[in-house]
């Protein structure tokens, strides 16, 4: 059985922001955003990695937060769902696609699919069509049936290659 | 202008966008305990000894609570609407209905795999966890029994030792001569089609929450559930308490499906340990849980058989099935009377037998999912229209073209009476163009044109009916306030529906003020008294029509009030973009929050007896349910060598009476379509012969994802229903209802030429494959 001490800090950047909080070391990362930092945008779904709810970029990489530790954050910088609008506070182009497309319901899963599509269009704002697919297939959705995420996303991507 | 039938951006978006979302596991509580279960290891054992010493050892371990403890304070759990046998149906069909208690935590027996036995409560989830490790509970094994029929079968392992047997219902109905019509039959077809079990699992896993106020005593909870004053009376009788003094509150959630509208035990058990405790308690389900131990949905077996005419007109259909209700019949005749409410759906057939018994097993309870019997009618009726064309030589979608219900016949009064116990009537609709537009825009050729040997293209239909929109009430309170912003208050919650829009719209319509200014809140017990909840297509329906009319009411009492602040009649005033004006006097206007402003209860010139507030009340209560329809076709391409099922393209013909809003009517259809194509292709729950879960993960139980989205092609035929002023029927889970018949059909289509027969789902490559060897003649 796991210490339950030994809690040690944990410093990293979260959209932006320097935080530190106290994370024994089996406190998954995800466990630690929602519950030491306040950072209930991300979403736990499956906590075994395959529902992608949990995503988070780690430094500029999308990862499961739900199959990393906080410590193994330690000196990261984090973005999450909470950093994705604009410095205006106004939406971020792929959040408005999102809801131009009714591209969500519930939106549990939906600030895995926000992380997941930023990143694929921060890395290739012109992705093709296979891309995008491949790009959200990570993530699991079961009210919107995926058709309106694909609108969302094909918008988004046409705005970023746009902008690029 | 009209806010109806118009595609309002979704009033909820904006918050869940940016991650401000409230779901039960984010919510805060201030030095909250958490929760974590020990669950049953086997599918049926013998509960001995449970020593928690060492778990209670544990420093931040509270407290450990098992079924001796629960069983002296805690009643087992019994729904009502297991005990609601209308005496209408008991006439028609004789059923025979167990009323089944569920213990909280069980003390002498578990009965399923992942059942829960015992609850530790400690500082944090980890803690509880190792908690959990740490208890040494002695279970003896038992035989268990997992598949339905076998359960029936004499001598099989009984789930509950005092019952004589397994069954847990059985019901019968017969009309008009089956046998005589069978006897003169050109053809009959007779096959077993099986409905696989499977399950909902939103995203969002279920949770609970709950804190006692320190100074009165008052409960709060906070539940992921689809029936939050359900839950709250629920609590409320179980824990001796009065319901008053309990507040439940169901925030956002994220997906339900029918998986949130049981009280299960742990809805029971949270409150019931903060109350023990005096704390905050809360226990967030995981995954693992979630797949062992919410109830799951489908699982039926059936016997049919149709008997047609050489012009392949339908004379007769006799339909035997058995049907796995897991370790407890929960809701009782819910699901298996769907069934048979639904069996003959769109079709206009004479003599009709059916018999259906429901076996207890040892597996986790079956409960509604999204169709909730219904997918299991239509999948055995369908598949044997299909054999039935197949054996008369005919186009599939000619011979049901030839079997529908005319418009003119409507209202059509089937002869059967429906679970509420009026008759049930088709209210409305136009079956054969629902089917005609569906045919026009299937592209086969399209798809043809890229067939190969090895790749082979089919075509699938499946047509349904569903009774939607089902009582007894749901209530809405509508006030305005002096601000002239609109509070739209009602007892139907939301799990992703849109409700804070499209009620919204009809709160909008009614008043004539700007969707925008129209707040709605639902998911709350304080809200209004009484409240039903967010279930089986009903919420347009019953709280859309209750919305519309306490909106109604708001403005008929604004106009009145406003006419005498006016000087006019109240019949010359209109309400505008929430401005009250009198028609021919542009300048004698009134913004609509005045009124609320002048009827504050300290307003010197307040009228001597006018009312103090702006508001009004509505408790709709529906007659017989409205029906909905619709057409699925399923295109696909089916793999030779490896197996493989691709849904390429999706038609959907629907009508769901008068539409609110588009785009959220359209993302209901296609979601359930998807989870539909996810239960024709890949979801089935398995346990092995002893009753272990084998499916406990997303790996083993798989979801469709973004790859597998065919293209969508969805028509709509809104032909308003009589029964209730808004025009509207229900629509939430009709796009799961079809896709595994028609799915079924397609794949059967496209290896036509094998003569392979579908029996089940899901057709995933393997089962394909072996279709496909076994037509070869293995």
């Amino acid at each position: 059985m796991a210490d339950p001490g030994g809690e040690r800090e944990v410093r990293l950047v979260v959209n932006g922001v320097e935080r530190v909080a106290a994370a024994e070391p089996r406190l998954l990362l995800s466990d630690f955003l929602r519950h030491r930092l306040g950072l209930t945008g991300t979403h736990v779904g499956c906590e075994h990695g395959v529902c992608g709810a949990c995503t988070v970029l780690l430094d500029g990489e999308p990862v499961r937060s739900c199959l990393v530790f906080a410590v193994q954050a330690e000196g990261a910088e984090l973005r999450t769902v909470e950093g994705l609008a604009g410095e205006d506070g106004e939406l971020g182009p792929v959040q408005r696609a999102f809801h131009e497309a009714h591209g969500m319901q519930c939106g549990f899963c939906t600030p895995g699919f926000l992380i997941s599509l930023t990143a694929l269009l921060e890395e290739r704002p012109g992705a093709s069509e296979e891309e995008l697919v491949d790009a959200l297939s990570g993530n699991l959705c079961r009210c919107t049936g995926y058709a309106n995420i694909l609108a969302a996303a094909r918008a988004a991507r046409d705005q970023a290659a746009e902008r690029a | 202008m009209s806010t109806i039938g118009v595609s309002v951006p979704r009033i909820e978006d904006e918050r869940l966008l940016r991650g401000e979302g409230r779901f039960v596991d984010d919510l805060r509580l201030a030095g909250a305990l958490e929760v974590a279960f020990l669950r049953s290891p086997h599918a049926h054992a013998r509960i001995g000894a449970i020593d928690a010493a060492a778990a209670l050892a544990l420093p931040g371990v509270v407290a450990v609570i098992d079924g001796r403890e629960t069983a002296a304070a805690l009643e087992p759990m019994v729904f009502d609407i297991a005990k609601i046998v209308p005496e209408a149906v008991r006439e028609a069909t004789a059923p025979a209905v167990r009323v089944h208690p569920m213990p909280a935590l069980p003390t002498e027996r578990v009965t399923y795999v992942g059942q829960p036995v015992a609850m530790v409560v400690a500082e944090s989830r980890y803690l509880a966890e190792d908690a959990v490790d740490l208890l040494a509970v002695e279970f003896e094994p038992l035989p268990a029994v997992v598949d339905a029929e076998r359960a029936l079968a004499p001598g099989a392992p009984r789930v509950e030792t005092e019952w004589e047997d397994n069954e847990a219902i059985s019901f019968a109905f017969e009309r008009g001569d089956v046998d005589a019509a069978f006897a003169a039959a050109k053809v009959v077809v007779e096959e077993s089609f099986r409905s696989h079990r499977q399950h909902p699992s939103p995203i969002e896993t279920r949770g609970v929450a709950a804190g006692v106020d320190p100074q009165d005593g008052s409960l709060d909870v906070w539940s992921a559930t689809q029936t939050p004053h359900l839950l709250r009376d629920f609590l409320a009788r179980w824990l001796g308490r009065d319901p008053e003094r309990i507040r439940v509150r169901a925030p956002d959630v994220g997906g339900a499906f029918g998986i949130k509208h049981s009280c299960y035990p742990e809805d029971l058990l949270i409150p019931f340990a903060a109350l023990r405790l005096g704390r905050a308690v809360k226990w967030t389900e995981d995954r693992a849980e979630h797949l062992a131990a919410a109830t799951q949905g489908r699982d039926q077996v059936h016997r049919i058989a149709v008997a047609a005419d050489a012009a392949g007109r339908i004379l007769a259909v006799r339909d035997h099935a058995v049907m796995n209700a897991g370790a407890f019949n929960l809701l009782g005749l819910v699901v298996p009377y769907n069934t048979f409410t639904h069996l003959l759906g769109p079709y206009d057939v004479g003599a009709f037998g059916f018999a259906m018994r429901v076996a207890v097993t040892n597996t986790a309870p079956v409960a509604p999912y999204r169709g909730a019997g219904r997918p299991e009618a239509v999948f055995a009726i369908e598949r044997a229209i299909d054999r039935l064309a197949r054996e008369l030589g005919a186009d599939p979608a000619d011979v049901r073209a030839r079997n529908l219900i005319g418009p003119e016949q409507m209202p059509y009064e089937t002869g059967i009476v429906y679970r509420d116990g009026t008759d049930q009537v088709y209210d409305s609709g136009d079956y054969p163009e629902l089917l005609r537009r569906a045919r026009e825009v299937v592209e086969r050729e399209r798809f043809e044109a890229a067939a190969t040997e090895r790749r082979r293209i089919g075509v699938g239909y499946a047509i349904y009916t569903e009774g939607t929109g089902v009582g007894p009430f749901e209530t809405a309170r509508v006030r305005i306030e002096p601000t002239g912003r609109v509070k739209v208050l009602t007892g139907a919650s939301s799990q992703g529906q849109g409700h804070r829009t499209t009620l919204a719209q009809l709160a909008a319509e009614a008043l004539g003020v700007a969707v925008a200014d129209v707040e709605v809140v639902g998911g709350d017990s304080a809200a209004v008294p009484s409240g039903f909840g967010t279930l089986a297509s009903r919420t347009l329906v019953v709280a859309g029509n209750a919305v519309s009319e306490a909106a109604a009411a708001v403005r008929a009492q604004a106009l009145e009030v406003a006419a005498g602040m006016l000087g006019a009649a109240s019949y010359e005033l209109e309400i505008e973009g929430g401005t009250i004006a009198v028609r021919g006097r542009p300048d004698a206007t009134l913004p609509l929050g005045a009124v609320a402003d002048f009827l504050t209860p300290f307003n010197p010139a307040r009228p001597r007896g006018a009312p103090s507030e702006l508001a009004a009340e509505s408790v709709y209560r529906p007659g017989p349910v409205t029906w909905s329809a619709g057409v699925h076709v399923a295109v696909v391409a089916v793999d030779l060598p490896t197996g493989v099922v691709e849904v390429l393209r999706f038609v959907v013909a629907h009508d769901c009476g008068r539409v609110v809003n588009p785009a959220i009517v359209d993302g209901q259809i296609v979601g359930g379509v998807m989870q539909g194509i996810g239960g024709a292709l890949h979801e089935e729950v398995l346990y092995d012969e002893d009753g272990q879960l084998r499916t406990g993960n997303f790996m083993d139980y798989v979801l469709p994802t973004a790859g597998e989205t065919p293209e969508f092609e969805l028509i709509h035929l809104d032909t308003p229903s009589p029964l209730n002023p808004l025009g509207v029927k229900g629509m939430g889970e009709g796009g799961a209802i079809g896709p595994p018949a028609a799915i079924a059909g397609a794949v059967e289509d496209a290896l036509a030429d094998l003569g392979v027969v579908v029996h089940r789902g899901p057709l995933g490559p393997s089962r394909v494959r072996d279709l496909i060897v076994a037509a070869a003649g293995g």
